[in-house]
């Protein structure tokens, strides 16, 4: 009885929905905007993004300020004992040299979030409009161009990004370029096998019949089509590149002083955590809350593009 | 099978040539030589030791020559870390390497496929919900996070539990004693941990569902029985195919904990060898890694055509 009553219920739900007419992306956006954790994760983003982005208003000192009167002193507010405060404006305690933690992460948390999307940027450009040509144009072209994507993938990518680094003095441009030639690889396999299935569907038939270009028709009626699971590796992407770029900034290969990134604070942090551990705590904590985040959109996205699941 | 198996072997030849390939010409194209930044030479004695090592050649002659070399198995002499080879440097390094890789793939494996089960066979309960919930964590944060701040909590604070003490060194080798060794490994470990717990959660709960699974519960098999005998077999196949993609995470993890604890691997030649501008030493170490990498990838493969009869490797 109780399953019924509750099929009947869904019946009449759905029905309103079909009068509604709501688009797939409109149906995506309700879901998730139900999920809890996607939404809080936004919000997080946001004020993160926010706090970078008008960074030299939040705090009154510079990022690159020495202070030698206050080094390696804990926040005001530490718990533990430690050897000096820094005072109740330094909010996170000041760095080795005497420079405000706080403003430090906002500038880290710019250079790390702009590595991180416009390195996506790059991988997304090259890997759709790969993707899609080898998957739209097909045979002899397709097995050459992901014949090559499956030998690049078997190169352990990472050394080349470091060798890059290493010989041509850690070039901030060359930062992008090189992490975005790593993680275009899979963009493009997502992208050629929607566009396998997307290629047989009537409208392309259609778009073909009424002479489109196949210019045309991938950059208007493929691409738009496979955008849903592309969308989705993309909020994927940009954790992965915020961790490559902050990897290299680790061992030293990325950001150089005075201007910093996560990667580089966490480095510095680690180095002297026995006296001052907060220097590793704080941007550790940044970083692994912007990272959960992006997890948590992407889930999110996956879940709300792929009605299947439910 | 052996027809594919020879395909393989053939495809990974033209593979190794690119690495081989892209690593020298993009070293070569950087500003800088390994004999630049020692003391200051008189100009003909750097001639001579340039043409002992065929510097002044060529690029494209110095290329063949190396080649060559290398197609008889020889890397060449180390240029900076004297009276070694690289494969000499090399064969000190990678036991020191695979030990660590290895045990922390064990420790992954039986951590990630338990907690994967466990999370599968509780779906929607809270012990799927933290079980995942962790598996976030161990993807999300880092090794160099963790690597520091295990350290920070086992290595300088030491923890004392009963009566013992559990405190751990903070880095160093000393002829790879398990004290030495459990904090690098578990950091290696931890995010292979739990990706294999998300896949084998994943797998399993498709598993579950199917109907041989069925078939055998209704035939009054115990859940235990059926778990374990039937669904965990078909359930760990994904798990096979991620085992290249492993190693190769554990490769590039290994990179940053042997910097961090100071174990001699080969990770960190690497970046030595990079920043002196060994360039034999940094190519034998990226041949390394690169081989590892493809024959665990062909290993992968092989096994999940052995493991999985649907599948054809033709």
């Amino acid at each position: 009885m109780n399953s019924a009553g509750y099929g009947g219920g869904h019946k009449t739900q759905t029905l309103e929905r079909a009068l509604a007419g709501r688009s797939l992306w409109a149906d995506a956006r309700a879901r998730l905007f139900r999920n809890k954790a996607a939404v809080t994760s936004m919000v997080v983003l946001a004020i993160i993004a926010l706090l970078a982005a008008f960074a030299p208003l939040f705090s009154r000192y510079a990022y690159d300020a020495i202070d030698y009167s206050v080094v390696s002193c804990a926040p005001d507010w530490w718990p533990a004992q430690t050897t000096c405060n820094a005072g109740g404006t330094h909010w996170l305690g000041t760095d080795a040299v005497g420079r405000d933690l706080f403003v430090r992460i906002l500038y880290g948390a710019r250079v790390s979030l702009a590595v991180g999307f416009v390195a996506t940027l790059v991988s997304l450009v090259i890997g759709v409009l790969y993707g899609a040509t080898a998957g739209y144009v097909g045979g002899r072209v397709d097995a050459l161009m992901m014949r090559t994507v499956d030998i690049l993938y078997s190169l352990p990518f990472i050394f080349f990004v470091i060798i890059l680094m290493v010989l041509f003095d850690r070039n901030f441009f060359l930062l992008f370029v090189a992490i975005g030639a790593v993680v275009w690889l899979t963009m493009a396999r997502i992208v050629r096998g929607q566009t396998l299935s997307a290629k047989q569907k009537e409208y392309i038939e259609a778009a073909r019949a009424a002479g489109v270009s196949t210019f045309g028709i991938i950059t208007r009626h493929i691409i738009p089509n496979v955008f849903g699971p592309v969308v989705v590796y993309v909020t994927l992407t940009v954790p992965d590149v915020i961790l490559i770029e902050s990897f290299l900034s680790f061992l030293g290969l990325g950001i150089q002083e005075p201007l910093t990134s996560w990667g580089v604070l966490i480095a510095d942090g680690a180095n002297i955590m026995e006296s001052a551990p907060w220097l590793l705590i704080f941007p550790a904590l940044f970083m692994a809350v912007t990272l959960f985040c992006f997890n948590f959109i992407g889930d999110g996205l996956r879940d709300a593009l792929d009605p299947k699941d439910y | 099978m052996i027809g594919y198996a020879l395909k393989r072997l053939l495809g990974a030849v033209p593979t190794l040539f690119i690495i081989v390939t892209l690593a020298f010409f993009m070293m070569r194209a950087a500003p800088g030589g390994p004999f630049d930044s020692a003391r200051k030479l008189p100009p003909e004695i750097e001639r001579n030791v340039e043409a002992a090592y065929n510097l002044d050649k060529p690029l494209i002659t110095q290329y063949g020559l190396y080649l060559g070399r290398l197609a008889h198995g020889d890397l060449g002499p180390s240029f900076k870390t004297k009276d070694f080879t690289v494969a000499q440097l090399i064969s000190i390094g990678l036991p020191v390497s695979m030990r660590l890789g290895l045990l922390a793939m064990t420790l992954a494996v039986i951590f990630g496929v338990s907690l994967g089960v466990w999370a599968a066979l509780r779906q929607n309960h809270w012990q799927d919900y933290s079980v995942m919930t962790l598996a976030m964590f161990g993807i999300t944060i880092p090794s160099f996070v963790t690597a520091p701040i295990l350290t920070l909590i086992f290595g300088v604070y030491g923890i004392t539990l009963f009566g013992h003490d559990f405190s751990l060194p903070v880095g160093g080798w000393n002829g790879g004693a398990l004290r030495n060794i459990i904090l690098p490994v578990i950091v290696l470990a931890l995010p292979q941990i739990a990706i294999i717990a998300r896949l084998t959660r994943g797998s399993m709960i498709e598993v579950l569902r199917s109907n041989y699974i069925r078939t055998a519960r209704a035939k009054g098999l115990s859940v235990q029985r059926v778990v374990l005998h039937h669904a965990l077999r078909a359930a760990l196949l994904p798990l096979v195919s991620y085992l290249g993609p492993a190693v190769a995470g554990i490769l590039t993890g290994s990179l940053i904990v042997e910097e961090i604890f100071g174990l001699p691997g080969i990770g960190r030649y690497f970046i030595q060898a990079a920043l002196n501008r060994d360039y034999t030493l940094m190519m034998g170490v990226v041949i390394c890694y690169a081989a590892l990498v493809i024959a665990l990838n062909f290993v992968a493969d092989i096994l999940y055509g052995l493991l999985d009869p649907r599948v054809r490797l033709t």
